[in-house]
């Protein structure tokens, strides 16, 4: 009997599950942020098939059979993106991650999508944030991903690292572009950006001097030319030695030829301006990852046409490199007309934060709907997958949120989150414990009370 | 009379009456050996005796100038738990003077059109590391750990503090009034925290808060025995840490009782040899005393429970645990204690000990009969939008079913840390009497638009968003790239 009663229970969520894809809903009255070409719609109908947005607009047709949400007066607003985040190559960060690389063979030849866990605990906290895609790029070797509490975090800066030079580590490996829908391969697009730290990172790697840092990656790139030019002969014994492993080499070829763009770790506007003048000289794609004080080279960036990630929130000469940080930082890039996609502290436990920095950016002088398209549509740009999600349109991924109301507000929380037309549970770990200890005067322990 | 004289006569007061042979003036510094016992024992020289010049480093605090002022028409959290529509909150001398809707403005205040604006009571981070972990971060601004002895009672965090970290600037335009700057949490037993007035100065003691009590930071778990064991010394694990902190109660509890000892056989005229002053027992004794606030950095709720335990064994009060990411778990029995929970709303997971922290946390340690939930900043980010910490702890209250007005999770950033900090006769809310401790903020502040119009400490303007002349800059920004940015 019990058997059979979970037997039943079993087939029925099976069938939830195989249904899921095939899935038409329709959301109706909800006002829609479609970060697209349509903007916003006052109040209007989307609807999700096969995985994918058919139609959004005022008057959308919804298809017979169709699931209807109402929204009731709610907001609909594509899947956000943690940019420049860590999820799915980090779990418990002080017990290591997949993210960073330190081996003399594997620098530039490191790449996340291998590395990638979508059974991380932080992946449902992420999607109660409204988070549907992230960018997760290398760390730089040896420096440590997330935050924990400042102490904690403070330990690490007394005394200063040894600067050494370590031609490997002067490239990080590429990036990835995910989704987070529940128990799926979770790459959307690999390769996307090589990550190179500038500034006081970079120096520390060439030897101590930003200048040598230069001269390495100059150095590095002709040795990427050059062993382009004569693979054979590399092959054979005897040929000069090249700073970088073969596969390191290997890794750097679109690099070079300007079909990978290197993702720029810099701040101070004097490395802004050397990372500019660097990828001119060697004809390298570029895009500037933290740029706390790239406000002031903002015309500068506009003019090279380079897109910048930034957390809106960096307001503080936390290092030496951030001296001119300020919270217009965002605004000023976006006015000056430079693609800005934000990022969330620490990129891991707090993405869920991505939409607050975005409405910090608007209390600084960003305008919504530039806000908007920075956690959405931009990074979908950068990182080559806008024809495929990061706005409500026709034909792209069907990545939507319903909240209750404005996304970037604390008090306004999602109602649905829909990746590739799939509707994900809105539960987590976090949910689980909270709901399990909310009675503390139940006759059993709580361990005797699971999620279900 | 001054302000700071009164208060520091009273500091003197209140710190003598836990010596009961003593007899000093209340004004008496110790160079005049006015402590002095009876006849025959000669004075101890000043420096050796603990309750003799007891407030070694004084507050020299002076509120700045202010004029009477009414703001007018605001939505007014009260930090009571009230919210007053079209409300009036009358300032003067510093203090506040009433608050309540449509109260008449006397003639000669200055009038605040708040109309469309809110007002709350100035807020306050438990746990901030502004000052000793300045910006820039770098090794030598690295002042925070003293991770040379898991007991390092004897520091204190004010001998760090840096009155020019550019942090307490960007904190003050965050509406941040009171701060608690605590050592860090490598040892496990930090050293002193001090309470500070958040207002640009040239030294630490022209910021302490008057008459504030000293906290004493404790920390439990992962980083004390991480940061011994990986030095092969105790404690590396967790049973090493409450090892070290009974040891530690023992000694100082021995301590106070060689000094009662002392004190007795000088009273009744014996002879008697002084104990040798120990600056880090003497902390400890004065928490045994009751005179300083337990402030337990302490993540798990097996190891919290563990710490009442030992707070009970030795006879002191746990003032607040901070972080306590599991406070939700044992929100009954920290309620039980009268134990504050000091937390964030969004940190969790990077450490194992962080694992199951909860948007929740506070909403449900708030749910408890008598809990007390505070959010903290423990970041110099973070406490410059403590308000919108405490809209996301809020947010997730209301999804897990509590029904929680603003009005009450304002306490968490204002009346119940100055509960935690023992401050709560000076600020904390804004009632008549309580230092005029006040933001105006230009959306409600639950709004991730809110951003402040102005904040007044004692009544003075120390920060306008419209005018420069009130926007302080560190002496650190000047001719740097950042002057001027901010």
């Amino acid at each position: 009997m019990r058997y059979a009663l979970f037997a039943a229970c079993a087939a029925a969520a099976l069938a939830v599950a195989v249904s899921a894809k095939a899935e038409t809903v329709a959301i109706t009255h909800a006002r829609i942020l479609t970060a697209g070409p349509a903007g916003e719609i006052a109040q209007g109908t989307i609807v999700l098939k096969d995985g994918k947005i058919a139609a959004v607009g005022a008057s959308a047709a919804i298809p017979a059979g169709a699931r209807v949400i109402d929204a009731a007066g709610g907001v609909v607003s594509p899947g956000l993106f943690a940019t420049g985040s860590l999820l799915g190559v980090v779990e418990v960060s002080s017990l290591g991650n997949d993210a960073s690389v330190d081996n003399t063979d594997i620098g530039a030849s490191f790449d996340v999508q291998y590395s990638l866990d979508p059974d991380s605990i932080l992946f449902p906290v992420a999607r109660l944030g409204g988070l549907t895609s992230a960018i997760v790029l290398p760390l730089p070797a040896g420096r440590r991903g997330a935050d924990a509490d400042e102490e904690d975090a403070a330990d690490l800066t007394a005394g200063a690292g040894k600067d050494t030079s370590r031609s490997h580590a002067l490239f990080s490996g590429t990036g990835a572009v995910i989704y987070m829908a529940r128990g799926e391969d979770i790459l959307t697009r690999a390769k996307v950006g090589m990550v190179v730290p500038f500034g006081r990172s970079g120096a520390g790697i060439a030897g101590g001097s930003r200048g040598a840092e230069i001269v390495a990656l100059r150095t590095a790139l002709a040795d990427v030319r050059d062993y382009m030019k004569n693979k054979a002969a590399y092959d054979r014994a005897g040929y000069r030695d090249l700073g970088l492993s073969k596969g390191d080499l290997e890794a750097l070829i679109p690099v070079v030829q300007g079909k990978i763009p290197i993702v720029a770790d810099v701040h101070k506007a004097s490395d802004i301006r050397a990372v500019l003048k660097f990828a001119h000289e060697e004809g390298l794609k570029v895009i500037l990852n933290g740029a706390e004080e790239g406000w002031k080279v903002a015309a500068e960036i506009a003019r090279a046409n380079v897109p910048v990630l930034l957390n809106p929130l960096n307001d503080r000469p936390e290092s030496y490199e951030e001296l001119a940080a300020t919270m217009d930082n965002a605004a000023r890039l976006q006015a000056a007309g430079v693609l800005v996609a934000l990022e969330s502290t620490g990129g891991a436990y707090r993405v869920r934060e991505t939409r607050y920095g975005a409405g910090n950016a608007v209390s600084h002088g960003m305008p919504y709907a530039a806000a908007l398209a920075a956690v959405t549509i931009n990074p979908a740009k950068i990182f080559g997958v806008a024809d495929r999600t990061g706005s409500l349109e026709p034909g792209k991924d069907a990545d939507v949120v319903i909240w209750t109301g404005d996304p970037f507000e604390p008090l306004s929380v999602p109602t649905a989150v829909f990746i590739h037309g799939q509707q994900q549970p809105m539960t987590s770990r976090q949910i689980e414990l909270r709901d399990r200890y909310k009675d503390l005067s139940r006759p059993l322990p709580p361990g005797y009370t699971h999620g279900g | 009379m001054r302000l700071w004289t009164w208060t520091v006569a009273l500091v003197a007061a209140v710190t003598v009456s836990g010596c009961a042979t003593t007899t000093e003036p209340a004004k008496a510094p110790a160079r005049t050996a006015e402590a002095a016992p009876p006849a025959k024992a000669k004075p101890l020289p000043p420096g050796l005796d603990p309750l003799v010049h007891a407030d070694a480093f004084p507050s020299t605090y002076r509120p700045m100038p202010s004029r009477p002022t009414a703001i007018v028409g605001a939505s007014v959290f009260t930090g009571t738990g009230q919210l007053i529509e079209n409300g009036v909150v009358l300032v003067k001398d510093g203090k506040v003077e009433a608050v309540g809707p449509n109260l008449p403005v006397p003639a000669g205040y200055e009038t605040v059109d708040g109309k469309g604006k809110w007002v709350t009571p100035g807020l306050i981070d438990a746990h901030s590391h502004l000052g000793v972990y300045a910006s820039p971060g770098v090794w030598a601004n690295s002042d925070g750990n003293e991770l040379t002895n898991p007991v390092t009672a004897e520091v204190w965090a004010e001998h760090s503090v840096w009155p020019q970290d550019p942090g307490f600037n960007t904190a003050r335009i965050g509406g941040v009034t009171s701060i608690l700057v605590l050592p860090g949490s490598g040892n496990l037993i930090g050293g002193r925290g001090v309470v500070l007035r958040n207002v640009p100065a040239r030294t630490v003691q022209d910021m302490k808060f008057p008459d504030a009590p000293y906290a004493l930071k404790m920390a439990c778990g992962e980083n004390p025995k991480r940061v011994y064991g990986s030095k092969n010394r105790a404690p590396s694990t967790r049973m090493g840490n409450v090892a070290g902190y009974r040891a530690a109660w023992i000694n100082a509890a021995d301590y106070a009782r060689k000094w009662d000892e002392y004190r007795a056989k000088v009273s009744k005229g014996e002879k008697a040899d002084p104990p040798k002053r120990d600056l880090g027992l003497d902390t400890l004794a004065a928490v045994l005393r009751g005179e300083i606030q337990v402030e337990n950095h302490c993540y798990r709720a097996d190891e919290m429970a563990q710490m009442i335990d030992i707070s009970k064994e030795f006879g002191y009060h746990i003032a607040a645990f901070h972080h306590a990411v599991e406070a939700y778990k044992i929100a009954d029995l920290l309620a039980a204690n009268d134990i504050c929970v000091a937390t964030w709303a969004n940190w969790w997971g990077s450490k194992l000990e962080m694992l199951d922290g909860i948007e929740a946390n506070a909403a449900m340690v708030n749910a408890a009969k008598g809990g007390c939930a505070i959010i903290k900043s423990d970041d110099p980010d973070v406490i410059q939008r403590l308000n919108q910490e405490a809209a996301e702890a809020l947010a997730a209250g209301r999804l897990a079913g509590y029904p929680i007005s603003e009005a009450e999770a304002i306490k968490w950033i204002t009346a119940n840390p100055a509960k935690a900090l023992g401050i709560a006769k000076q600020v904390g809310s804004l009632e008549p009497g309580k230092r005029a401790d006040i933001v105006i903020w230009d959306h409600d502040p639950f709004s991730i638009y809110a951003r402040t119009d102005r904040v007044y400490l004692d009544g003075a303007i120390a920060y306008d968003r419209h005018d420069r002349r009130f926007q302080s800059l560190s002496d650190f920004d000047l001719g740097q790239a950042g002057e001027g940015a901010r």
